[in-house]
Order: C-alpha cells, then structure tokens, then sequence
C-alpha cells in the first residue's frame, strides 16, 4: 500500500503511523457526558467498504493526514491534512 | 456410543476390513424452519460452542447457527491454533483457566480428535525489567490454579538451543514456561462442535447470511437472510472480524475495530520445534504442526481492514524477526501465507453481553487470541443466552465497561484499538 501525502508525494506505507478512525478529529469538549467520550474514544462505524482515518507521515514530513481508503480493497481514495480538513 | 456411531481405534479397524463403507456426512444439512427457540448468528468456532453448550448444558435443542459460507470458513479456520491460560488481570484470568480445563476434556466431551497437545509455551524476555514482569505474570497464573515456571538461561538453553542468545539488541535471558500451553487442530475444534450440537438437534444452517435483525418494541423477534426471514425470541451475533456490521443491523455501533492478522506456513520439516515460543519484542511467534511445517507469525498490519490478505510490510518485518530469534529457519520455504479479520476492542478484552435489545446477545471482540476461548465462550454465551445472567467467569466482560471505566487492558497500551 502506498499513500501520496499532499506534502511529500507517494509514499510507501511504512513511512506511516496509523492511528484510528477519523473519530479521533472530533474530540468532546470540556464537561461531556460520558457516553460522548465513549463514542469519541471506542465506538467505530468499522465500515467493511469506504472509511477515512488518521495517519501521520511519521518518517517524512510529520504531518497528520485524513486517508479516504477502502478497507476491503486496499484501494487509498483520497489524503488530505487534517488542517486542511479542519479548515473547511 | 457404541463402535459403529461413535469414532474410536476399534471403529476405524472395523470400517477398514469392511471397505470404509459405513462412514455417513457429520451433520445434518436441513433447511431453516420458521422459527426457533434460539438463533446463533456466525458458525465460527465461538457460534458452534454456543450452540453445543446451549444444547447440552441448557436443554435447548429447538436452536439454529446460521452461517454466511460454510462451517469454519471463518477465524477458526484461518488461526495459529496456539491455546494457553496465561492471563494476569481478574476477569480474563479465571475466564482462560476455565477454557484450558475444557479443553483438557474436550475431545472425551465431543468423542472427536481435536489433536490437541499441551507441548508447553514459552514467553521470552531479554531484560531485567522484563523477567520480573513475566515473574510477576507467573505468579498470577499460579494463584489462579494455573502453571507457570521462571526458566533462567542454562534451562531455557538446554531446551531450545537453536535461539540465538547472545543476539545484539535482544540477549535471550529467559522465558516463562507453561506447560499446559500448546495448540490443537483448529478446523476439528469447528467440526468437533458441530457434530456435537447436530447430533444433540441443532440446526446447522449454512449458506445462509443474515441480512437483517427484526426489533419490535425494543425485543428482537427475529432475523432476515438470504434464505428467508427466521423468527425467533432470542438471537446471539457471534461474528467475530464481521460484528461491526451484524451488530450495524441492529442499530448499534460496538466499541470493535476490525484488523487483518497474517500467518505462516513452511514446507514440512524433521521435529525442530518441540513447543510454541513466543518473542514478544520482535513481534514473533513459532510452532510446528503435526504435518512438520513451521506455523508462525506475527503482529496485525495496523490498519482497519477486512481484506483477509495483508501487506508486504508485515511479512518482512515477521520474517525478519523470526532470523534475529532463531536463525536457523532461514533456509525453510514458505509455502503458504494468509490472512483473518481480527475484532479488535480498545482494551484487548472481549465482550459476553446482554444489549440494550431485549433477547438480543452478543460475543465479540476476540482480538487475535479467541481460539483458545471458544470452549470457554461458548460455555459462557450459552449460560447468558440460557438464563438471562452472565457466567461467573466472564462476568467483567460487559458490553459498557469502556463507557463506565471498568477496561481489561492486560498489556497497558490504552484504548486505541490496534495496540493489542
Ligand atoms: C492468522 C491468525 C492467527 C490467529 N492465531 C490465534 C492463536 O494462535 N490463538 C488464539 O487463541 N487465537 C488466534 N487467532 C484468533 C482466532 O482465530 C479468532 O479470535 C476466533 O477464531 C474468532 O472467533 P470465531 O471462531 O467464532 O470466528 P469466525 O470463524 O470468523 O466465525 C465468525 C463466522 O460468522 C460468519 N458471519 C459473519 N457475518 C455473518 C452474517 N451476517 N450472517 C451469517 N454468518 C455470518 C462468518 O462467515 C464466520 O464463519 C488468530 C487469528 C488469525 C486470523
Ligand atoms: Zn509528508
């Protein structure tokens, strides 16, 4: 698997930390209710098909990334900076 | 059972003189009926225990396993078929031992060779730091009734001289040895089950996937599939890599991530490798089977995935450390290399729960080590699905224990799913 970080071009996927679901990006804020830090810390979605997660291009540019992937296929759909993401 | 139903030396003897002709199909292959008392979702090696457990030690006969594809095309058929009891925290401890006593009976219980062999595990360690850890994880399997015995290096050299010792970055100083520890034939602990639960009435229903979950008023009365709608008062999804989306079906999202484990077989081989070793700082595990080949492997790739095939990294990084341990394997041939879809939990811990559905039930989140609990899952599943309680030994396996606090994350790596 290789992901094109929109820094530093296609990459082999070993230059790559994984993290989790893009359900790390929307943390609670102060003061939630337990069952919200539940869902931001251990609920998946854990689609068999498209998903998009967090990597970090931890042995090139350091930036974290938003991977559109599909997680039957391998297939990498889309990367993005999580900036940039946040962004929009 | 007498000679000519059950298996035995003397049955085969008898059927070899008499030309093999009275060996009949294992099970059954009956068509779903419209209802049932209960309905298992996943014929894995977790759903038929449930199924042969709910029968034998509950009574309940009137119960169907439906499965997508055929009996054990699933993890059972895909794992390294290692079986131990080496557990440290309350609630996984008690839950493991419980699973190795029943496989010490299991193939007197299911009258089936399930070649299981307690050639002992070895865990490795190569500091200070980690010898009192691994003293310290013997301990606690000693005070659960378990076995456990500190090797220090002359011992560990006398029985596995092959390692490479003095390796650089990690010197082999010793390792934790439990005896009872080995592995079994994992295809035959799913057939084991479902004959035993066919012979007892259950229906074994395969090519049938389960397309829908049927909930009124908050109780499930029932499920769609492909062969049709199937009622039912009770339903267990048992789906392993798959749960996220059985349980998808029921409005629920499961604190489950799904990962992609390889594993690794050589061309057979002379005895090299009497028992299962463990080298935990390489990611590396290794037995030999009984067809001589060498089964080994690793770590899961790290990413979310249901491929069932994993990525060049992950091999060379399991090959790698597989030379650095125990140079030797170097000239064997991989023969073969595959994958499975783990469900992995935040805590590394599995769930045996009650959900907020009414008579709905779920078994998940076996990580890669949930071939060594289908005995004890399947014992416990059937005691929840049965009476409505969880089984004292897997009592602090709760589905909201990652909301409420209450985690069992034996290895401390924290809650992100693919550290464990
Ligand atoms: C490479 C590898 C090595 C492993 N090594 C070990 C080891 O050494 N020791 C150990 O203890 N564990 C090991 N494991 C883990 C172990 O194999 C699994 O945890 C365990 O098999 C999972 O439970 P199961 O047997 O019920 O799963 P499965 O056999 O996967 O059963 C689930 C079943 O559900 C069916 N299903 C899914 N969705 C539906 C649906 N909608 N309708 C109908 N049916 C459905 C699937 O087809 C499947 O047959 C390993 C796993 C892998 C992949
Ligand atoms: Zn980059």
């Amino acid at each position: 698997m290789r992901i094109t970080c929109p820094h530093c071009g296609e990459r082999d996927r070993r230059e790559f930390y994984y993290s989790g679901a893009e359900d790390y990006l929307h943390r609670p804020g102060e003061g939630a209710e337990p069952a919200a830090w539940d869902a931001y810390l251990h609920l998946r979605d854990n689609p068999a098909g498209v998903t998009r997660d967090l990597w970090h291009h931890s042995l090139g540019c350091g930036a974290w990334l938003v991977v559109t992937r599909n997680t039957v296929t391998h297939a990498v759909l889309g990367v993005e900076t999580v900036e940039k993401e946040q962004d929009q | 059972m007498g000679i000519f139903s059950g298996y035995s030396g003397l049955r085969v003897i008898a059927e070899g003189l008499t030309g093999n002709k009275g060996w009949k199909p294992v099970w059954r292959d009956p068509a779903p009926k419209d209802s049932y008392d209960a309905i298992i979702i996943g014929g894995g090696g977790h759903g038929l225990a449930t199924a042969f457990y709910l029968a034998k030690n509950h009574g309940m006969t009137n119960i169907a396993v439906l499965e997508k594809g055929y009996l054990g095309s699933g993890n059972i058929g895909r794992n390294t078929t290692i079986v131990r009891a080496n557990y440290f925290l309350p609630g996984n401890s008690e839950f493991y031992s419980h699973s190795l006593k029943l496989w010490e009976g299991l193939e007197a219980e299911l009258n089936y060779n399930v070649m299981h062999s307690q050639r002992g595990i070895i865990n490795l360690f190569h500091s200070d730091g980690q010898r009192d850890a691994a003293a310290r994880r013997g301990n606690a399997m000693v005070n659960q009734g378990d076995d456990a015995v500190l090797l220090d290096r002359p011992r560990l050299r006398r029985m596995l001289p092959y390692l490479d010792f003095d390796n650089a970055r990690f010197p082999v100083m010793g390792g934790l040895y439990h005896a009872r520890g080995g592995t079994a034939r994992h295809d035959a602990v799913a057939w084991g089950y479902a004959r035993g639960a066919d012979m007892r009435g259950v229906d074994l229903i395969q090519n049938c996937e389960v397309t829908g979950i049927d909930i009124h008023a908050g109780r499930v009365t029932g499920v769609q599939t492909t062969r049709g709608p199937i009622r039912a008062g009770k339903v267990g999804m048992v789906t392993a890599g798959r749960s996220g989306q059985t349980a998808a079906m029921a409005g629920m999202r499961l604190p489950v991530e799904s990962h992609v484990l390889q594993a690794f077989v050589t061309e057979g081989l002379k005895p090299a490798i009497d028992h299962v070793v463990t080298f935990g700082m390489g990611h590396f595990y290794i037995s030999q089977s009984d067809k001589g080949g060498l089964v080994f492997g690793g770590d899961i790739d790290m990413y979310a995935s249901y491929a069932q095939r994993g990525n060049l990294p992950a091999v060379e990084h399991v090959m790698e450390a597989g030379m650095a341990l125990m140079p030797m394997i170097g000239r064997a041939r991989v023969l073969r290399s595959w994958g499975g879809i783990m469900d992995m939990t935040p805590d590394g811990s599995p769930i045996i729960d009650k959900t907020p559905i009414e008579g709905l039930f779920v078994d998940c989140g076996w990580n890669y080590g949930g071939f060594k609990a289908v005995p004890a899952s399947g014992w416990c599943m059937a005691h929840l699905m049965a009476t409505g309680e969880s089984h004292e030994v897997a009592r602090r396996f709760r589905l909201n224990r990652f909301e409420t606090g209450h985690l069992l994350d034996e290895e401390g790596t924290g809650s992100q799913h693919n550290l464990h």
